[in-house]
């Protein structure tokens, strides 16, 4: 598939957005964390600005964007309608949240209710992202179980991170946060292993056979209807060279998990400067890190019209 | 609505003779020449006479060496739109644009509803829907719904251009969902397949594989011409003589 930039960012913007509302959510609205106006304003801040660049840079996406408000009303059947939706929906708990916690520096109440509300909205939200991708039959490497819970672990893991990285900045950082992050990392680095292993070893029972309806023996394609590359091939005939997949999900590693977690553990006991700055430095590297590895997301997988083409 | 009709009255489609097709590309170009004047026009070129040409095209025509232990062959193979009974580029639709008709099964796009997400391109494992960059909405195969339904057409007409192009009686359109249909008898005549079943996109149009390798066929040569009797009597002198 084709890794368009615009999606690329997207996912993984609103993902970090979402992982950090949910737990200021859920931690800014019981008193875990203080209600202090510029801790508030900055990570609110940066939550739903996360969150409104990517919605935007998915509109950039579209071949029609001045359409995109009719996108929430298929919400019965689309998962990409309902992200829409959730989306949205979610913006109401969070403003009122945000109005409380922030401005008015209340704690528990109806700001817990409404942070709670913030929380389960970033919740679904991000798991309509992952059921529009873990939905679609064609590409077998998005058609499976470790689509899902890859989207949630990858929006807690660069949520916590965030957080962390906006805690100690604000001095107010614990070692249990940072544990917590090292242990989401080291997380989010064993799915993203597993889920590469099961796609290497993906049996796909789809083969140019089945695609043609030419049983048995074997179909090569001899020649192509068109001569240059159409619209299917540029959109889902993208392929990426194995060297350049070995070194990228190296890459992808070190940046989304390697280094974060050595900044993260080297901030254990510091002075108060080192670890904000190691923290702020791990949660930056891992953000890149993982536009990397949801650029491999797009770029490995293969869909089921490349069998046409002989790719 | 992107939810699908839990029942069609008809379930209009085409069935294609992979043994007949002889790859000439008149289906594809009467396709593109009926369609960019139709329902869903224009089906844009872009840089038609450049070196990087591309455009919109419902009908594609591939060519497969299909190699068995029979020996090899060349297969030609028209792909479009397979009209499926549960297809999911309808219901990832997020804006209602695409939709399948309760009336006779045919999948379409309402241009206007379309905001070019390109979602529906991707649910489709057939690479039935090519976008048009031009005006930034999905296009695909209509069936001809403005022909086979077309008062002003002679009734011979009425089917989709590219069935009334072929010229081998390679493609045939009808509704699978009778089964007396003629189209429904030669599918069950020929056994006919659907495309990628393990996907369960249910395909309405269904595709007649190649004949068996025949052994009818003229393996016993000719016999050899007959030596020329020689003769005797006046005949054979003339053809001593002729023959010196």
């Amino acid at each position: 598939m084709h890794p368009a930039f615009s999606v690329v960012f997207f996912t993984t913007a609103t993902g970090a957005g979402y992982g950090l509302l949910a737990l200021l959510g859920v931690l800014g609205g019981v008193g875990a964390i203080p209600a202090d106006f510029w801790l508030g304003l900055i990570s609110m801040g940066l939550a739903l600005g996360l969150i409104a660049a990517g919605l935007l840079s998915s509109t950039g996406h579209l071949g029609r964007p001045e359409r995109a408000w009719r996108a929430f009303s298929q919400w019965r059947s689309s998962w990409l309608s309902r992200e829409g939706v959730a989306s949205v929906v979610t913006f109401v708990p969070a403003g009122l949240f945000g109005i409380g916690w922030v401005f008015f520096g209340h704690t528990g109440g109806w700001v817990a209710i409404a942070g709670l509300l913030a929380a389960i909205g970033a919740v679904v939200t991000v798991c309509t992202t992952g059921m529009i991708y873990a939905s679609l039959k064609p590409i077998a490497q998005w058609h499976s179980r470790y689509t899902l819970p890859g989207y949630l672990i990858f929006s807690a893991m660069t949520g916590g991170v965030l957080l962390n990285a906006l805690l100690q900045f604000f001095a107010i950082g614990s070692n249990t946060l940072l544990a917590g992050c090292v242990l989401l990392t080291g997380l989010g680095w064993g799915w993203k292993l597993a889920t590469w292993r099961y796609n290497d070893r993906l049996e796909i029972p789809t083969t140019a056979n089945t695609a043609t309806g030419l049983a048995g023996g074997t179909v090569r394609s001899m020649e192509w209807p068109h001569t240059e590359e159409n619209y299917l091939l540029k959109e889902m005939g993208f392929r990426i060279a194995r060297k350049h997949s070995v070194r990228l999900r190296q890459i992808a590693q070190l940046l989304a998990f390697g280094l974060p977690i050595v900044l993260l553990l080297a901030a254990f006991g510091l002075p108060w400067l080192f670890v904000a700055v190691l923290s702020i430095l791990a949660a930056v590297i891992q953000f890149a890190g993982m536009l990397v590895e949801r650029w491999l997301f797009f770029a490995e997988a293969k869909h089921t019209v490349t069998l046409y083409y002989g790719r | 609505m992107t939810c699908l009709p839990a029942h069609t009255d008809k379930r209009l489609g085409l069935v294609i003779d992979l043994d007949t097709c002889v790859g000439c590309q008149a289906c594809v170009t009467a396709c593109k020449e009926w369609n960019t004047g139709g329902h869903m026009a224009p089906l844009t070129d872009i840089d038609p006479y450049g070196g990087n040409v591309d455009g919109v095209w419902f009908n594609r025509v591939h060519s497969y060496e299909h190699t068995t232990e029979m020996g090899g062959r060349t297969v030609n193979f028209p792909r479009s739109c397979l009209h499926c009974e549960t297809p999911a580029c309808v219901t990832v639709c997020p804006t209602g644009a695409s939709y399948k008709r309760a009336s006779d099964g045919i999948v379409l796009i309402d241009e206007d509803k379309c905001i070019g997400c390109k979602l529906c391109s991707w649910a489709c494992p057939y690479g039935a829907r090519e976008f048009d960059t031009d005006v930034g909405v999905m296009k695909k195969c209509t069936l001809c719904v403005d022909r086979i339904y077309n008062d002003n057409l002679a009734e011979d007409d009425r089917v989709p251009a590219c069935v009334a192009a072929c010229p081998t009686s390679a493609r045939h359109f009808g509704d699978l969902g009778d089964p007396l249909s003629a189209v429904s008898q030669l599918v069950a005549e020929r056994g006919g397949v659907d495309l990628m079943p393990e996907m369960g996109y249910h395909p309405t149009n269904k595709y007649l594989p190649p004949r068996a390798h025949t052994t009818r066929a003229a393996s016993v040569p000719a016999p050899a011409l007959e030596p020329v009797r020689t003769e005797g009597g006046f005949l054979g002198w003339v053809d001593r003589m002729l023959s010196n």
